[in-house]
């Protein structure tokens, strides 16, 4: 559309370093304006596009923390990039993953949040996102109540409950759903950030275009996704992923912020398992590729580390691997059936359950499961064929007949 | 469906569990057998039946602005709330509901007045369909050691137990009938299973009436005879279900366990699995969970694990898998009993014949299994499914754990059941509606002074007629597996949202694979037909 515009102003990482080199951002706002609104965000995370919902051509933008501090600074050029992306009379959403009392006591440290009085037409939501280290503590927990041998069932939901990993769960889900929501269903842009805008502001804006855009929801189009809203929008790989769970070290930037976006696609794709291209194995695979890979994809914290460290030259893309048609083959999901539909998860406990597949790995025997798996693609290949041979033989009969008809004809 | 209405009332509106005002106003119709509720104000005309049978509760909410809210609760988990425009049809539904859900006499029972369109002869037949001889033989049964006795033909052993059990060769009248003085109501140890694979039993009974020191001989043959039909090992387990605490406290009255001491080569083992009113109480919780409007994950969790359901279908699993274990790999056999052998009892020897024999996870099987450990043995369906106005301390969800057990073995092992979770849900449907004669009364000897075979219809020929629609697509066959041996560690246990929020259709995957691959199946027939046809 001719409403945006790919800008360069990034090329060599000096305006935000954690930016990739390409962003996209309104037409109307230059360069220059761009570096002075990089100064108004921290770590210079300007509001840039992360999603375009065709549908109603509304915007979903994602940031940092605006840089309002205790004397309440402003910056019209992040005024008027926000209000670029907003049809004329409607207003946006800002939904703020910090809650309210952390948004404001950010502003002694030099942080804050978007004010009512100078965005006007922004309504701010708080969505509480849980911080990462927390998540950090949560996954501990988990992992160690699932190695728990002792058969006591009383201990063993207590001990998921205290880790709060499915509440977690359930929280970027509905996250998610609002952001979903302000776009497709109030017809409003939205603005999303946190703090730093690299963990839960990501997990946010790529969650909520799994719900919106089908084409996330295809191989090809997930893996742009998570190149997209992860790699290059400079989620910080090198220090969420470093250890995981079982490290004797208490890692102080550790978080597996990424592997609670994947399982969140799970759960979704649970709820609608025939409307996504890939299985659950893909899910898994990026899991164990983010924490260990032989490719360089998830190397670095971000674009700029990559450019110096020169992964593109020195290591494979996991990519190349997995579009290989022979991968590519395990990882389909034999009951998709493309559809055009938003799809909204429920988030009712009931609805969410735990990861077996991530979580229960190697505690318990997969191979009935895999049976069942081999079965459910085996009815539909073979259904597949017979449609084909149908249809085969329908053409057959079809030129059969008209040759008769021809050879009738004096 | 019953042409005729007892009461229809105008403006009634059915909210969804987030009480949306917005919801539109409809039809209430009550007749003899059902409460329909019509919604016409949509495109698609839309009907909620519920089976007054099923109705477990009715209550008057507090006035609201919307009207005079009623709220049903049913034995299968549905949960319905109306708001009902004027006062005078609010009362007037409420007490024809009380009245039309809670039966006195069996013989207003709705399999009494079930009438669908069949000859006599079929109906005859559909009680025929399952006959447990058949599944005697087919265990080998009689036998060298083992053989179908009538001797309780007239009820004379045991008034709770069939006309035909199976008891080993070896033990003479005298030791029968003096064992059946010596256990509680006359239920003597029987045969449940028969191993062929190496001749061990599973069989069940009651308590011994031992209390601190009784001993009886002809109990103590018994037991030896069912020992020795297996020379394969040298000692049998005897299995208690109850706790340790509640069965000693049984002693005080007269009853109790076996002593080892008085019991040649038997090993006594206590599975502490609670009682019918513990059951009761943890059901109600879980459902209450269940119920809450808009839970956090910390309410739930923290709700399932106070409700202790999860816990006691462990216990219940746990103990099944204990039987099948000693069975097939210690090669003993195994008598359990519980307090009166009917219960837990039931639950546990259902379950272990499951683990070890695929037939009992086809069609056919499961319905021989149910009509033989359940029906036949006397499980008292009416008292414990609250089918009459009674004693609502005898209410408990026994077979719904045993159903639930079965739920939890198709998730871990979902190519090897023949049916699904939808034959689950019909048949424990089928248990509370009253529509079938098979579940009606507590035993057979009542079953046939209420004159059931003569006067209504079996519940398994209908199911077996909509095989299509509640089988497993994903069965691999009779011998893909021989055993199942489940892992039992708590996080193998799911929470089983298709019954407990079974109604709540916003809760469950929006898109269901079980339809998409019956389909397939279904369609693959249809296809191939084409195929040939077009080929020829």
């Amino acid at each position: 559309t001719n409403e945006w515009r790919l800008s360069c102003v990034n090329k060599d990482f000096s305006v935000c370093p954690s930016y990739p080199p390409v962003v996209i951002v309104p037409k109307s706002i230059d360069d220059e304006a761009l570096r002075k609104v990089a100064l108004f965000r921290q770590g210079g995370r300007f509001p840039v596009l992360s999603y375009y919902h065709k549908k109603n051509g509304m915007a979903m933008l994602r940031s940092s923390q605006p840089l309002t501090g205790t004397n309440g600074r402003r910056c019209k050029e992040d005024e008027k990039l926000v209000n670029a992306t907003l049809r004329s009379g409607r207003r946006g959403f800002v939904i703020d993953t910090r809650p309210l009392a952390v948004a404001q006591q950010a502003r002694a440290k030099g942080g804050g949040f978007e004010q009512e009085v100078h965005y006007p037409q922004w309504r701010r939501i708080h969505k509480y996102i849980e911080r990462f280290n927390i998540l950090q503590e949560s996954f501990i927990k988990l992992v160690e109540a699932c190695n728990d041998q002792s058969h006591n069932m009383d201990r063993w939901l207590s001990k998921l409950e205290a880790s709060n990993w499915l509440t977690h769960i359930k929280e970027l889900l509905t996250a998610a759903c609002l952001a979903a929501q302000c776009i497709d269903r109030e017809g409003a842009s939205v603005l999303v950030h946190g703090s730093e805008g690299t963990d839960s502001t990501l997990q946010v804006t790529s969650l909520a275009q799994i719900i919106l855009d089908p084409r996330c929801r295809t191989i090809r189009g997930f893996q742009a996704l998570v190149v997209r809203e992860w790699l290059q929008a400079g989620h910080p790989f090198q220090q969420r992923c470093a250890q995981s769970a079982y490290s004797n070290s208490k890692q102080k930037w550790e978080a597996p912020v990424f592997l609670l976006f994947l399982e969140c696609v799970w759960q979704i794709h649970r709820q609608f398992p025939c409307s996504f291209e890939f299985n659950e194995q893909f899910l898994i695979m990026l899991f164990e590729h983010a924490y260990a890979s032989q490719f360089g994809t998830f190397l670095g914290n971000n674009e700029n580390e990559r450019a110096k460290l020169k992964l593109p030259q020195k290591t494979m893309s996991l990519w190349s691997w997995v579009n290989r048609p022979e991968e590519l083959a395990r990882f389909q999901n034999p009951l998709y059936e493309a559809n055009s539909l938003v799809i909204w998860p429920s988030v009712a406990p009931q609805s969410l359950q735990l990861w077996e597949g991530v979580f229960l790995r190697w505690n318990r025997p997969s191979k009935f499961l895999e049976e069942a798996e081999e079965e459910r693609i085996n009815i539909i290949k073979y259904n597949k064929e017979l449609q084909a041979k149908v249809n085969a033989l329908r053409r057959q009969l079809a030129e059969m007949e008209t040759d008769e008809v021809e050879q009738e004809e004096p | 469906f019953h042409a005729v209405f007892l009461l229809q009332v105008e403006n009634v509106k059915l909210l969804d569990r987030y009480a949306n005002r917005k919801a539109a106003s409809g039809t209430l119709y009550l007749t003899a057998t059902h409460l329909i509720y019509v919604d016409a104000s949509a495109e698609v005309r839309k009907e909620t039946w519920i089976l007054h049978h099923h109705i477990s509760s009715v209550e008057k909410l507090p006035l609201t602005t919307a009207g005079y809210p009623l709220l049903i609760h049913c034995k299968n988990f549905h949960v319905a709330h109306f708001v009902i425009g004027q006062e005078r049809d609010c009362h007037d539904v409420f007490t024809s509901l009380l009245k039309l859900s809670q039966p006195v006499k069996p013989e207003e029972l709705y399999a009494f007045s079930y009438n669908p369109k069949m000859s006599k002869e079929n109906r005859e037949m559909g009680w025929k369909l399952i006959d447990l001889r058949l599944d005697y033989q087919r265990m080998g049964i009689p036998n060298d050691s083992w053989e179908v006795t009538d001797i309780n033909k007239d009820y004379e052993v045991c008034s709770t137990y069939p006309p035909e059990i199976v008891v080993p060769r070896a033990a003479t009248r005298a030791v029968v009938m003096g064992s059946s003085r010596f256990r509680s109501r006359g239920r003597i140890p029987v045969l449940s299973y028969f191993y062929k694979e190496n001749n061990a039993a599973l069989c069940r009974c009651s308590q011994p009436l031992a209390g601190f020191s009784a001993r009886c001989l002809e109990d103590e043959q018994m037991l030896q005879a069912i020992r020795e039909a297996n020379p394969g090992c040298p000692f049998m387990y005897v299995v208690d279900t109850r706790p340790k605490l509640n069965a000693m406290a049984n002693r005080a009255a007269g009853k109790g366990y076996e002593n080892e001491d008085n019991y040649e080569n038997i090993r006594f083992k206590f599975i502490g699995i609670e009682n019918i009113h513990v059951m009761r109480s943890s059901l109600q919780k879980l459902l209450e969970v269940c119920e809450m409007k808009s839970p956090s994950m910390s309410d739930f969790l923290t709700g399932l694990e106070n409700s202790g359901w999860l816990r006691h279908i462990k216990a219940v699993m746990d103990a099944g898998v204990f039987l099948a274990k000693a069975v097939r790999e210690e090669r003993a056999s195994v008598l359990v009993h519980c307090s009166d052998g009917w219960d837990r009892t039931a639950q546990v020897c259902s379950l272990a014949s499951l683990l070890l024999d695929p037939f009992y996870r086809t069609f056919k099987g499961f319905m021989v299994l149910i009509e033989k450990e359940w029906i036949a043995m006397g499980h008292k369906f009416s008292h414990r499914c609250g089918h009459l106005d009674g004693d609502p301390k005898e209410v408990s969800p026994v077979f719904t754990q045993f159903v639930e057990c079965v739920w939890q073995l198709m998730q871990q092992f979902p190519c090897s059941f023949e049916f699904s979770e939808r034959f689950l849900l019909e048949i424990h449907d089928h248990v509370y509606s009253c529509q079938f004669g098979n579940f009606l009364g507590t035993c057979h000897k009542e079953r046939e002074e209420l004159r059931i075979f003569e006067k209504t219809h079996s519940l398994w020929p209908f199911l077996l007629q909509r095989k299509q629609e509640l089988r497993n697509p994903l069965y691999r066959g009779f011998t893909a597996y021989k055993e199942l041996q489940p892992n039992t560690l708590p996080f193998s246990f799911q929470f089983w949202c298709g019954m407990y929020n079974r109604f709540d259709k916003g809760m469950h995957p929006k898109q269901c694979v079980l339809d998409q691959l019956l389909s397939c199946t279904s369609q693959k027939v249809t296809l191939e037909d084409n195929a040939a046809q077009l080929e020829n």
